[in-house]
């Protein structure tokens, strides 16, 4: 009913080097992921830079790189943070072939991994809040109504 | 942790300043294993910390934790039987959260579906 992770998959009828491409280039990544840019220095260990306009700049380093098949990176949750253990969770994507296209999987893991006091993580979540979508948005006005 | 891409428009604007109920229940939301708790008294309808304990990958003295923290956030409520406290979700709290989740999971549909549609259009 709640899962403890988020993996998500979709096949493309587009071979993996296309896909990677979207994936790993900043010129695509504003077409699906960003708004505002994004730097990425791709290679194993490198720094990424992606930015929103409503919620600044997130960093990420690369943490599994091999084209065109697995790209993994580790984001902190705060806009500005240095990503480090406890402060990030990972999201790995992977490119198998399926006939003449792709079938592409993305988890999104690490949320046990924060060990944040109780209460700095719930300000990280408040800081974010924007970045929680309207989902967390409508979390928090229900929340609210109950709490008045 | 999935900053949004702006596509989906907030449904409220107001600032959350300093809702102590607010943030305990983001923080219990952000624990996979405390969610895995929250699953489990779910399935169960109710249960104890040490039937818990035994059916999860923690130990009882965890479940213990974790169930103290839902409880705060509401998202459980417990009752004494016994020398126990039985644990039951508090429905609506837990609807909520899973509703969330499902948001966070439909984000990366969205972008999987906008990369599938940017990979197939053939565009350089």
């Amino acid at each position: 009913m709640v899962p403890e992770q988020i993996e998500r998959e979709v096949v493309i009828a587009a071979p993996p080097e296309r896909v990677w491409a979207i994936l790993t280039e900043p010129g695509h990544l504003d077409q699906w992921f960003t708004n505002a840019g994004a730097d990425v220095d791709l290679r194993p260990g490198g720094a990424i830079r992606y930015r929103w306009k409503e919620h600044g700049e997130f960093h990420a380093v690369i943490e599994a790189l091999e084209p065109p098949r697995r790209f993994a990176w580790r984001w902190a949750l705060a806009a500005g943070a240095a990503p480090v253990d406890g402060n990030s969770t990972q999201v790995e994507m992977t490119l198998a072939p399926e006939g003449a296209g792709t079938r592409l999987r993305v988890v999104e893991r690490g949320f046990d991994d924060l060990d944040l006091p109780e209460s700095e993580q719930a300000q990280h979540v408040k800081d974010n809040v924007e970045g929680w979508q309207g989902g967390l948005t409508a979390a928090k006005a229900y929340l609210e109504a109950t709490a008045a | 942790m999935t900053p949004n891409t702006g596509r989906e428009s907030p449904t409220s604007g107001d600032p959350l300043d300093g809702a102590d109920p607010v943030g305990e229940v983001l923080a219990a939301l952000v624990d996979p294993t405390r969610r895995r708790v929250l699953d489990a008294v779910a399935t169960r309808g109710q249960a104890t910390a040490t039937v818990l304990a035994a059916e999860l990958p923690v130990s009882r003295q965890a479940v213990v934790k974790h169930l103290a923290v839902l409880d705060r956030a509401g998202l459980v409520e417990g009752h004494r039987a016994g020398r126990e406290v039985r644990y039951a979700v508090r429905s609506e709290r837990l609807a909520d959260t899973a509703r969330w989740m499902a948001r966070v999971a439909a984000e990366w549909d969205d972008r999987l579906a906008t990369i599938k549609r940017l990979a197939e259009s053939g565009d350089p």
